[in-house]
């Protein structure tokens, strides 16, 4: 291993609630940051994967000799080779490692080989031999529960049925009836999956990749390996963005199984398209609503049913159904529900996390139904919301109490409130259509809209959910061990901001993430990390710092009570005693910590239960401009407001939003995989189209709600996700809001626009 | 086919290419065989501006350059930035205005906004939107990196004006 960080130093720097600048900023503006696909290693060798062609299969034959025989090719594995697990999955196992017998989506792994040349493992690859019996894919997921089984474990991932509160109709109520859909979104993190497996002298493997939860692929591949989990070490590798893509295996098990057939260092990196194949996408959904409301806009009534397509595998669907569900009639108040949610097997390319997890799909059904009802009762949209805003002490749809806080009414009021900064294009280059000079200014039409949304903040559903840190304080310095994942999102700043807040050091140095020196700080997705990792951080400073003092108080025979942390060193407040803590912890201090947030319960059969620790709500408001001609549309400002619990980094907080905002309106008017009968159509970013800078409009923050947490350490919640969440649906809304078109779908293509008429097939 | 040896020129300094193919890209070549990895691939079909490197002074995605067409010419990665003992005031502005997150489109787009600044010191915002419009970010969208353009671009044009009335 050549260039593997070790260590980040931090230069003396900010505390709580100041802009921390990044640890690893200033190798990463000199590109000197080593990613994952940055790894080297003097006698390594490459790692490729033959994927299926087919979404659906069974496999006759395959034939690896002309494979083996080839110049530089050190292996050829297949499912045959494995001597473990041959399944793997985040929550259930039911993913082959390598195909065997039969193929379930388009890129299914069918065998791996190992090459002195990336081109060689690529030929070697084009000479593997299978013979395939092509079956109808099965694509739709609304035949998936009828038709036959594609797998052993059947065509349904999980159900659910919530049911709350009373069904009974009220006299003239307003009714409104919607049909919504949701495309398939890709996380597209600039760094595909990539790193290297080097065999260990012990038997062993050590594997250097970049993921969102080492322990969790520690375990997975420890099963699959055959090995006992001691011997499996995973570090994270530089990563390059994650979003959720990296929550699952990809290339973990295989880049494994191909070092320890060939007793050398193994490197893979997959390219783009392979990227698009090789990780799960974002749900795509449909869904029913009907509401019901009083004549004043009180919401009497929500019913929906929801289908979520999870493609071949299981990952994480079922957690994403249960979020889909609890959160399908966004922040507010409803006195009755009934949900039907559903998510399906089929040989689409398998689905799980994405950010937003469950919560962006159903929010922007939800705040389409209310602009819908908005538009029958005759009321102000801002208005109806605020009518309806949840508030701390009310039920959500899952009988639980809101006992944290729940400033619903304060985001969506300041966001409404704030004053729009844009004026009118002044530009060609600034209409819709840009630099292809398409715009006709007399086609052009602008709408706004507001939309809200809301999300759970950590696991769910009773999932022992912790994180383990350590710190050690020696002679002056700091130094912390945790293997939360850094995948961009500014952990690695913020773990020094608490450790100096706590303990008074200036010097902190952040270990590597690892699964050799500590335990598991569970995953770096569901907005949990500053919380979870956050505490865990926290609770074992503060045992450091009680150590600390009792130690120097029993030392110099002070009052423990008295002694403070000022200045780099400990004063006490009633002698003139003092002593810099370099000299005060000449003999080191360390204290392991394991953080867990208050107990979460299992949903019951009617989908209600405590399951949820806390919320996080947010609000957008997007102004765009339509080119109703050609159906191109102008994202010209977002604003927003969020609920933080409490700022700890206003830098990075800001960049969260700015950045959660760009994947939302990505998802709103740019952003789908195209699956045609089970084959992804556009797997590259000549045809996947991410927001540029052209795209994306500036992002005003109208308000950072700050209502300390309870039980939240420093009182801050999670921030990651809520941008994600209701700016799609203000995008979409606001489109509605301009053309006076339905627009039940997103992402929002020209068509849908310029030929309303002609449905989903426009 | 393994091509002859040739020489690229790097940041000023000369490498000797050895058994290299012939149909390697610039990037290749700079990553695996000189070990500048610096430059990024995530799409390696000149779409993400990852691999943004510059050509005798002009961008291109190196993903695109056959590294055996980059001879004789002058080649400016990420590492030719900045000096040995301070980074570029690009660079600087980057990580003060929270520019980076992930930061794996980070050297690419350094090396585009180094270049547009060095031709047009006080760039409009629809300038330099349209500028790094060819450099995909998944992280941040855009807001703290251009913002960091109008750091940097401020800088250059006080200093400039501090020079002139000298």
């Amino acid at each position: 291993m050549s260039r593997v960080q070790t260590s980040d130093t931090a230069t003396k720097g900010p505390r709580i609630g100041e802009s921390a600048l990044r640890p690893d900023g200033i190798p990463k503006v000199k590109g000197e940051f080593v990613f994952s696909n940055d790894l080297r290693h003097s006698d390594m060798l490459w790692g490729g994967t033959l994927r299926s062609p087919h979404p659906a299969a069974r496999i006759v034959s395959i034939n690896t000799a002309p494979a083996l025989k080839m110049t530089g090719v050190h292996a050829v594995l297949t499912s045959e080779d494995l001597d473990g697990m041959p399944l793997y999955g985040l929550e259930h196992p039911d993913q082959p490692v390598l195909a065997d017998g039969f193929v379930r989506y388009q890129g299914e792994p069918i065998a791996i080989v190992a090459a002195d040349h990336p081109e060689n493992a690529r030929i070697a690859l084009e000479a593997i031999d299978v013979e395939y019996e092509l079956i109808k894919p099965l694509s739709d997921p609304k035949l998936a529960q009828e038709a036959e089984a594609i797998h052993p474990d059947g065509n349904l991932f999980r159900e659910i049925d919530l049911i709350y509160g009373n069904s009974q109709e009220e006299e003239g109520e307003i009714i409104v009836e919607g049909t919504y859909e949701v495309g398939m979104q890709d996380q597209a993190p600039l760094g595909t999956e990539s790193g290297m497996a080097i065999p260990s002298e012990d038997g062993g493997i050590d594997l250097f990749v970049s993921t969102q939860w080492l322990h969790a692929d520690r375990d997975q591949v420890a099963a699959c390996l055959n090995l006992p989990t001691e011997k499996v070490r995973l570090t994270l590798a530089g990563v390059g963005g994650a979003f959720g893509a990296r929550e699952d295996i990809s290339l973990h098990i295989h880049l494994c199984l191909l070092a320890m057939k060939t007793g050398k260092p193994i490197k893979m990196s997959y390219s783009r398209t392979e990227s698009f194949h090789g990780h799960v996408h974002r749900h795509p959904a449909q869904m029913w609503y009907r509401h019901h409301a009083k004549p004043d806009g009180t919401l009497t009534r929500i019913e929906a049913q929801l289908l979520l397509d999870g493609g071949a595998y299981a990952s994480t669907s079922s957690a994403v159904l249960a979020n889909a569900t609890c959160f399908a009639a966004g922040p507010y108040r409803v006195p009755s529900v009934e949900i039907h949610g559903a998510v399906v097997r089929t040989n689409n390319p398998p689905c799980g996390a994405m950010r937003g997890f469950g919560c962006v799909q159903v929010c922007f059904a939800h705040e389409a139904q209310m602009d819908k009802l908005a538009i029958e009762l005759g009321m102000d949209p801002v208005e109806l919301r605020l009518r309806n805003a949840l508030q701390p002490g009310d039920k959500i749809i899952t009988g639980q109490t809101i006992t944290g806080t729940a400033p619903v009414a304060e985001v969506i009021e300041t966001c409404a409130q704030h004053p729009t900064s844009v004026g009118s294009a002044s530009q060609q280059m600034e209409l819709p259509g840009g630099a292809g000079r398409t715009a006709d200014p007399k086609n052009i039409v602008r709408g706004e809209a507001i939309a809200v949304g809301f999300k759970n903040l950590m696991f769910s559903e009773g999932f022992d959910d912790f994180s383990t840190a350590s710190c050690q304080l020696l002679d002056g310095v700091a130094t912390i061990t945790c293997a939360c994942a850094e995948v961009g999102q500014g952990f690695v700043t913020l773990a020094q901001q608490i450790v100096r807040e706590i303990l008074g050091v200036e010097e902190v140095i952040l270990e590597p993430a690892s699964t050799a020196n500590v335990g598991s700080a569970g995953s770096t997705s569901a907005s949990r990390q500053t919380w979870m990792s956050g505490g865990a951080v926290k609770s074992a400073c503060e045992e450091v710092r009680i150590r600390l003092l009792s130690r120097i108080a029993e030392s110099y025979n002070l009052d423990v009570e008295s002694l403070v942390i000022v200045d780099g060193g400990i004063a006490s407040l009633s002698s003139d005693f003092s002593i810099s803590l370099k000299e005060a912890t000449a003999e080191p201090i360390e204290v392991e910590d394991t953080y867990r947030h208050m107990p979460t319960f299992p949903l019951n059969e009617k989908g209600q239960g405590d399951a949820h620790v806390s919320f996080a709500f947010s609000a957008h408001r997007a102004v765009v401009d339509v080119d109703q001609e050609l159906g191109l549309v102008k994202v010209v400002e977002l604003i927003t407001s969020q609920d933080v619990g409490r700022v700890l980094n206003p830098l990075q907080l800001q960049g969260q939003l700015e950045g959660g905002a760009a994947q939302g309106l990505g998802l709103a008017v740019l952003e789908e995989i195209n699956v045609v009968d089970g084959r992804i159509l556009n797997p590259s970013f000549t045809d996947y189209l991410l927001p540029t800078a052209l795209d994306m409009p500036p992002v005003e923050i109208a308000a950072l709600i700050e209502q300390p947490e309870p039980n939240a350490p420093f009182g801050a919640k999670g921030v990651g996700e809520p941008p994600a969440i209701s700016s799609t649906a203000a995008v979409a809304s606001a489109v509605r809001n301009a053309t006076g078109l339905d627009l039940q779908r997103v992402p929002i293509r020209p068509t849908d626009i310029v030929f309303p008429e002609r449905g989903e097939n426009g | 086919m393994t091509s002859e040896v040739y020489t690229l020129t790097v940041n000023g300094n000369d490498y000797q290419v050895v058994d290299g193919h012939s149909s390697e890209s610039l990037l290749w070549v700079l990553r695996e065989r000189l070990e500048l990895s610096g430059s990024k691939n995530a799409c390696e079909e000149g779409e993400c501006g990852s691999c943004t490197v510059l050509l005798d002074g002009e961008i291109v995605c190196s993903c695109l350059v056959l590294a055996a067409s980059a001879v004789g010419r002058e080649i400016t990665t990420i590492e030719g930035l900045g000096s040995e003992d301070e980074i570029s005031d690009v660079q600087k502005a980057f990580v003060d205005a929270g520019a980076v997150q992930c930061g794996f489109c980070t050297p690419g787009l350094l090396v585009a906004i180094d270049q547009l600044l060095n031709s047009n010191p006080d760039p409009d915002d629809l300038t330099v939107r349209e500028a790094i419009s060819g450099n995909l970010c998944r992280c941040t969208g855009y807001g703290r990196i251009l913002e960091a353009v109008r750091i940097a671009s401020n800088n250059r044009t006080a200093q400039n004006e501090e020079e002139k009335s000298k």
